[in-house]
């Protein structure tokens, strides 16, 4: 049976026109880029194409996409490569909703002696600016925010941001990766300096994404050895999903306003049914619109375990994760639900809901009808 | 054409393509979620650990999948010295390894580690009483690779898994990137601890490799976030990569002694064919080196015009290891062999298969006549 797929936040399937374009560099072009001879050449070339479309779609230069194993490394290379080659300064500043590869980078720095501070955040995930207005001198390194948070959707004014890191001579990360398929960036006037991406969550493959280094900005290497990418980032560049990932995006890109449109409606309705049925249940993060991703639902239901429900949404071939799927192993609340301070009779009773491509009206009042006669013979 | 830089990179096989692309179509849930869609591709990831455990005497091992061989050798050598730095700095590795080791201890050199980088004599290979002077109290990690991917030197990895016998407190770890599937791997009998592999070297995918460590070994991750790999390596795993890896694994290794003699034989007649040239020196020492690779040194003539005539006429070798290719400068290996810089300099490398034809060879054997003729 094909599982009615909740999850698209997780990871979303390869579609056919992605497919199609990386077939032929998994069969008949397999040259190394790094190789000398005319096969090797017309694949450096290719992958050198991709970033140049890549950067089109950005407004970026091509000199500033650097090519990486996915959303992971990217954010680990951003932060590890900017604190160990900036040694001078050793205040970074995030917040208390970043995915785990951000929180614990962070947490290594501060184990080498850097000063981490996690900026708070109101309820609906917004940072606190003035917190942070506060915080930020002269002496900060760095700052590292989630523009889209990948659990409560909540999609942060970088701009804003920026500018303020701008003022104070501060470089500023962004991690993209869920904002990516929804957001136009436009880098060139975004004051940000690096920004991480990933491929599979926009119908990319798994294992592939880039970071976004603004020229002028100077990063640490990660991975030592060949001098692939402009001796930046070592390893045989991964040709096929290299232009997997790029032909993923031109399509995201494409359809996004589309997308956003049609996401934003069904996550609206899956909401109003549920709210219209159910009296104990809140939306975590902001109000469905602009300042969310259009295809997050992050829901709490008091009195209700929420590995309980998403256990039995599961036997009943529905996918939802209670949590990022990266913490799922463990038992306590996420920390994006505590930094959000979800109230304690509802915070157990959370599931994440999230949209794509191929969920369906029909597959939103499936969701909603189970949902609904769960909660009512519980 | 006619490929004969199998030691850059390799075609996909079929085979390995189909598990892929059915991977990529029926199971692309993300192995960390707790649904049985994830679920399934998460026990499709065990199932590709197991096999590939069992096929290299590695029953014992763990295994991570990772974006690169380059990436699971920087992840094998700083976890080592990271993790154990408080009971040594001490490092032992030799001056032919492939840049992702060598970078890579230069890296640690820099950061404090005192690295020991062991000379070869001119077959390539490390002198095993060297080694036994080399290690000291607070050696914490010897890396070597077992197959060299310039020259094809093999290392004497048993032995030198038979002296750290001796040294329960280091660890060693061994780049068998080239060897895999061409000569015997067996790490729990060559008392190798950490092993590097990678999968376009043997007919699998690009931007996959996978790190084989010993159960028990302690590493300091390199790349952090989730819980994923036992908690060594974060991000979501490529499943249908890992997948196609342990196919590619069980597919190079299941006729592995037959394509060895078919390629011995093809190394031979390639060997004398090169030989009738005074124009070209043979540096792969005939007796210790894998018959996969043959590197030679040009006298009086380019690499890269030796090479670019060969393009023309649609064979294809390498002139340098590739992933240093834009460097201009003398080889790091064959000067640690003894050559001069102009011979370290001009050097060109055959890589066979058991794709590669007589009929090839044939026609190679043709074009040189031709090239040398044309060059001089």
């Amino acid at each position: 049976m094909k599982p009615v797929y909740f999850d698209y936040a997780s990871t979303t399937h390869i579609r056919k026109e992605v497919y199609d374009e990386m077939i032929p560099y998994l069969q008949k072009e397999y040259g190394n880029p790094s190789s000398l001879y005319d096969m090797g050449i017309k694949n450096k070339k290719v992958i050198n194409q991709c970033r140049k479309r890549i950067a089109k779609l950005l407004n970026a230069k091509s000199s500033e996409i650097y090519f990486c194993s996915g959303g992971s490394e990217a954010n680990n290379w951003a932060l590890k490569g900017i604190a160990f080659k900036h040694t001078k300064k050793k205040e970074i500043i995030t917040t208390k909703i970043e995915h785990h590869s951000v929180t614990h980078s962070c947490e290594f720095l501060e184990r080498m002696g850097y000063d981490v501070k996690y900026l708070d955040v109101d309820d609906l995930g917004f940072i606190d600016f003035g917190q942070l207005k506060n915080i930020i001198s002269s002496n900060t390194l760095m700052v590292s925010i989630i523009m889209a948070n990948n659990e409560i959707g909540t999609i942060q004014d970088i701009k804003k941001i920026g500018q303020l890191c701008k003022d104070w001579g501060v470089i500023f990360h962004i991690d993209a990766i869920q904002a990516m398929p929804h957001i136009k960036m436009d880098v060139k006037n975004l004051p940000i300096d690096l920004m991480s991406v990933s491929a599979h969550k926009f119908y990319g493959p798994k294992g592939i994404g880039f970071l976004y280094i603004r020229n002028g900005i100077e990063v640490e290497n990660l991975i030592h050895g060949g001098a692939q990418e402009k001796e930046k980032r070592a390893g045989t560049e991964n040709v096929p999903y290299i232009v997997g990932m790029t032909k993923a995006l031109e399509l995201a890109y494409q359809e996004m306003d589309e997308d956003v449109k049609r996401e934003r409606m069904l996550a609206q309705k899956l909401f109003s049914i549920l709210k219209d049925n159910i009296k104990d249940i809140k939306l975590n993060g902001p109000d469905i619109g602009i300042n969310r991703l259009p295809g997050n639902i992050n829901l709490s239901f008091k009195g209700i375990d929420g590995s309980l429900l998403s256990f039995e949404l599961n036997k009943a071939g529905i996918c939802v994760s209670t949590g990022s799927a990266c913490n799922s192993g463990s038992i306590e609340p996420s920390h994006v639900l505590q930094a959000i301070k979800v109230p304690k009779e509802y915070i157990n009773g959370t599931i994440r809901i999230t949209l794509g491509k191929e969920t369906t009206s029909d597959d939103i009042d499936k969701m909603c009808q189970f949902i609904i006669n769960y909660y009512h013979n519980k | 054409m006619i490929y004969l830089d199998y030691t850059s990179t390799t075609p996909v096989r079929d085979e390995v393509l189909k598990s892929f692309i059915e991977t990529t179509k029926n199971f692309w849930g993300n192995p960390s979620s707790l649904y049985k869609f994830g679920v399934i591709s998460d026990n499709l990831l065990n199932m590709a650990r197991d096999q590939m455990r069992h096929l290299i005497d590695a029953k014992k091992y763990e295994v991570i999948f990772t974006g690169s061989a380059t990436e699971a050798s920087n992840l094998a050598i700083k976890g080592i010295a990271y993790e154990n730095r408080k009971r040594g700095k001490h490092l032992i590795t030799t001056v032919v390894e492939h840049p992702s080791v060598y970078h890579t201890f230069e890296k640690l050199k820099d950061e404090g580690f005192e690295v020991t980088f062991l000379d070869v004599e001119k077959d390539g290979r490390i002198n095993l009483e060297t080694l036994k002077k080399t290690i000291r109290k607070d050696t914490i990690l010897v890396s070597m690779m077992y197959v060299n991917n310039e020259i094809g030197s093999i290392m004497p990895i048993k032995e030198v898994g038979e002296i750290l016998k001796h040294h329960h407190k280091i660890c060693f770890h061994v780049d068998v990137v080239q060897a895999l599937g061409k000569i015997p791997v067996r790490l729990k009998e060559m008392n190798v601890d950490l092993a590097t592999i990678s999968a376009h070297k043997i007919y699998g995918l690009k931007g996959s490799g996978a790190l084989f460590f010993r159960k028990g070994i302690k590493l300091t991750p390199q790349q952090i976030g989730g819980t994923q790999e036992f908690n060594l390596r974060a991000g979501t795993v490529d499943v249908p990569s890992a997948v196609a890896l342990a196919k590619a694994m069980r597919l190079a290794l299941e006729d592995i002694e037959d394509n060895y003699h078919y390629v011995m034989k093809l190394n031979r007649r390639m060997r004398d064919i090169l030989s009738k040239y005074d124009e070209i020196i043979i540096n792969s020492n005939a007796e210790h080196s894998s018959p996969f690779i043959i590197n030679c040194s040009l006298k009086g003539i380019k690499g890269e015009t030796f090479v670019r005539a060969f393009e023309q006429r649609d064979i294809y070798f390498s002139t340098k290891s590739a992933c240093s290719s834009k460097v201009v400068s003398p080889s790091r290996v064959l000067k640690a062999i003894g050559l001069d810089d102009d011979l370290a300099m001009n050097e060109v490398r055959f890589s066979l298969s058991h794709l590669t034809t007589n009929k090839e060879i044939d026609t190679f054997e043709e074009v040189l006549h031709d090239v040398i003729n044309e060059l001089n």
